[in-house]
């Protein structure tokens, strides 16, 4: 008998919230995260709007209790808040008690410092502690250290489908017994270095995104952390833990059309999606909300809609795309958007999707624009990235 | 759990490792601080139109991928799986280096596009037009073998063949940051890795590919039995852990014939290795192959690349020979690898 995978802990930080109940209400009462950059300059400032979260490394090095002389990415840092949150969720006391992983997911990693020291910790000794925070893996084991997990503890990125497949590993580490329990999600922070990339890819907006919407302008990049207590079943139930949902289907598959953008077609987003569904041995029909990728570029959320309309037929489910309260936030988008899943099962309610004005033409979905009340008992969420990676996951209520 | 083969290898390194006519045993130990990999003849792999544009890693990894997936006799493989530390550095470093210079301005995309991570698993996929399971580990020097973990766990899901990779490049830039950190030696601290006194690897760069399949077939090199990794561990735990890994996969240490080390002249993480020679593996045969490869996070898939020649000739050649312990042949193979008290692993082999 397989091993079922009970989530028993949340943890968050975004441009709408600094835990899991601050998110929470931000997405019911529409409030949006979108601004302008305030933390560090950049010459985009005035013309590009951003998720991004309004306290300064400073606060988050004191919210942490760290020394004042450390060396910690933003990216570290944002991951410290979330992973500290998700494990203190989950109630648990004592980390080494089960078989316990650690998965994390970036694409900026500590890029934040090097792109301010890269040149000038040549004659500033003092900056150079930074050298080595440059790699994508630091975060994850500073993170880990914290929490006292020493054994399994890797890194992912696969551009903005990351965290997703940080949740599918866990799930599939549980599932073959390799792990107890993992602690899995990932982080992003706003970078010179990725606005300017995204930026030379014309695809940012200078207004707050519109997903879905016919007349979309391009994506806000955002900045956040989440994190996910996977348990094995059998242990969530034996330590009387309550299980929030159950990570039920998931699935990975390429697009392989283009480095950087999708198919007109999406076919690696369809795979990953009927592939999720069939390892969670569920019907299309029976998808009661779609997270959706929705990012607000035109390609994507072309490409997506045609997957999802080949997949669900004439039954697409109820849908929204969160990313106009966050902003994109990248390799952590997966466990941001994994995270509003949950909560939407757990409160029967979908989130709405911001800024929707009129339909795309050829596949004419209208996602749900007002919070909406109704019995949730599997949501999938989409996340996908350069690269052609597609993502799915499917997240099924605690019964 | 099911088996895992090595049906098909491919590397492209500081050696001349993709002439088959080069043997290990020709192989020279490396003298410079930075040391490249050595350059291919990308038009056999790559279409001319480009080859420019690309970056070094995804080149080296098409041609290790295309060499592995070629010996194998595979051309749409169920998972694609690469490990690297750093991705393609040069181009971030030259993204960065526009950005800080020019105030953010004048920027092109190709660097920007090519510094994502998942830029090598995803053009070999592209090339191979593979739609199936792709993912890429970043995790220092445990992203090839967290690689590994995910292929033995696909394999023993629904997958039949599975190709991993790791790959990681030389930037300038970063290295002589490293340098200034004690993370690279410098060209006056060259030495006998074995018996290097002073802090620091040699620097590197390279691409390794494996098929790895369910069946046992006639290019079969070796039986990947199972890959652990520990993100820390003090010293005095390291025999416990490598006991109960063994114990895992019911055999001990008694039952290991050979020890693959990755000694890499870094005064501050050989003093682990070197102490373990004397002590728990002291009556192994102990192997070491960094003063061949360089190092870089991702060369242990060099290292399981040259295990996996070992086994398949059953012949250690005397250039990879730690101690002079020999045994007849070898069925058993530990590699152990670990980078200043972190990030250690253990990847066990058998010969089939």
């Amino acid at each position: 008998m397989e091993r079922k995978v009970a989530i028993t802990g949340l943890g968050i930080v975004s441009a709408i919230g600094m835990d899991v109940q601050e998110n929470y209400n931000s997405l019911i009462s529409k409030k949006d995260g979108i601004s302008r950059v305030e933390n560090f300059s950049t010459i985009h400032k005035e013309v590009i709007k951003v998720g991004e979260i309004k306290l300064t490394n400073e606060e988050l090095i004191d919210k942490l209790g760290l020394p004042k002389i450390n060396n910690y990415s933003r990216t570290a840092l944002l991951a410290e808040v979330a992973a500290l949150e998700a494990v203190e969720d989950a109630g648990i006391q004592n980390i080494q008690a089960y078989k316990t992983g650690f998965i994390s997911s970036t694409s900026v990693g500590g890029m934040d410092m090097t792109e301010r020291y890269f040149y000038s910790c040549v004659e500033n000794k003092e900056e150079r502690r930074y050298i080595p925070t440059h790699s994508a893996g630091d975060a994850t084991s500073k993170v880990a250290r914290r929490l006292g997990i020493t054994e399994f503890v890797t890194t992912i990125s696969t551009a903005c489908s990351s965290a997703t497949n940080a949740i599918m590993l866990g799930a599939r580490m549980i599932k073959a017994g390799k792990l107890d329990r993992v602690i899995v999600g990932g982080a992003d922070c706003l970078s010179k270095f990725t606005i300017n990339g995204f930026k030379t890819l014309m695809i940012l907006s200078e207004d707050n995104c519109r997903p879905f919407d016919k007349d979309r302008t391009g994506l806000n990049l955002g900045e956040a952390a989440a994190f996910l207590v996977l348990e094995a079943e059998d242990i969530a139930i034996k330590e009387g833990k309550n299980i929030l949902a159950y990570v039920s289907g998931y699935a990975n598959a390429n697009d392989a059309f283009h480095q950087t953008a999708s198919s007109g077609d999406g076919e690696g987003a369809g795979l990953a999606m009927e592939q999720a569904l069939k390892v969670a041995g569920l019907h299309p029909s029976e998808i009661d909300y779609i997270n959706a990728h929705g990012t607000a570029t035109a390609n994507n959320d072309l490409s997506e809609s045609m997957a999802i309309v080949r997949v669900f037929k004439n039954e697409v489910p109820d849908i929204s795309s969160t990313k106009a309260f966050t902003g994109h936030t990248l390799a952590a988008a997966g466990a941001i958007e994994a995270i509003y899943s949950v909560l939407a099962l757990q409160n029967n309610i979908v989130f709405p999707n911001l800024n929707f004005e009129n339909s795309i033409e050829e596949t004419k979905i209208k996602p749900i624009t007002e919070p909406l009340e109704k019995e949730l008992n599997h949501v999938l969420s989409n996340s996908f990235g350069f690269g052609g990676n597609c993502a799915s996951v499917i997240f099924s209520k605690a019964n | 759990m099911s088996k895992c083969y090595i049906n098909g290898i491919g590397c492209v390194s500081a050696q001349e490792t993709t002439n088959e006519s080069v043997e290990i045993s020709d192989f020279e130990t490396l003298t410079q601080s930075i040391n490249p990999a050595k350059k291919q003849n990308y038009k056999e792999y790559i279409a001319p139109n480009m080859i420019r544009r690309m970056a070094a890693g995804v080149k080296m990894g098409i041609v290790a991928s295309k060499k592995a997936l070629e010996e194998a006799g595979i051309n749409n493989p169920d998972a694609i799986i690469t490990g690297t530390g750093m991705g393609c550095l040069v181009d971030s470093e030259k993204f960065l280096k526009a950005i800080i210079e020019n105030d953010e301005q004048y920027l092109t995309p190709t660097p920007f596009i090519q510094s994502t991570h998942n830029t090598v698993g995803a053009q070999v996929a592209l090339g191979l037009k593979c739609k199936s399971y792709n993912v890429t580990y970043v995790h220092a020097n445990n992203s090839f073998e967290t690689a590994a973990i995910d292929a033995l766990l696909a394999l023993n899901e629904t997958a039949d063949s599975v190709l991993i990779g790791g790959v990681d490049e030389i930037a300038k830039h970063s290295t002589y940051l490293h340098q200034l950190e004690n993370l690279v030696k410098s060209e006056d601290e060259i030495s006998n890795i074995l018996k290097s006194d002073t802090q620091g690897y040699l620097a590197s760069e390279g691409s390794q590919f494996f098929v790895l399949q369910k069946k046992k077939t006639s290019s079969t090199y070796a039986e990947l039995v199972d890959v652990a990794i520990h993100d820390v561990l003090n010293q005095d735990q390291i025999a416990d852990k490598l006991n109960s890994f063994l114990n895992t996969n019911n055999m001990s240490l008694a039952d290991v014939d050979s020890i693959f080390l990755g000694v890499n002249g870094d005064k501050k993480g050989d003093d682990i290795y070197h102490s373990l020679c004397e002590s728990l593996f002291k009556n192994k045969q102990q192997v070491y192959y960094k003063h061949l490869s360089g190092e870089y996070n991702t060369v242990t898939a060099f290292g399981l690349w040259i295990a996996a020649k070992c086994i398949k000739n059953q012949t250690i050649p005397e250039v990879l020979r730690l101690n002079d312990l020999k045994t007849d042949g070898f069925k058993t193979v530990l590699l152990y690898n670990q980078n200043r008290g972190e990030h250690h692993s253990f990847t066990l082999l058998k010969s089939c």
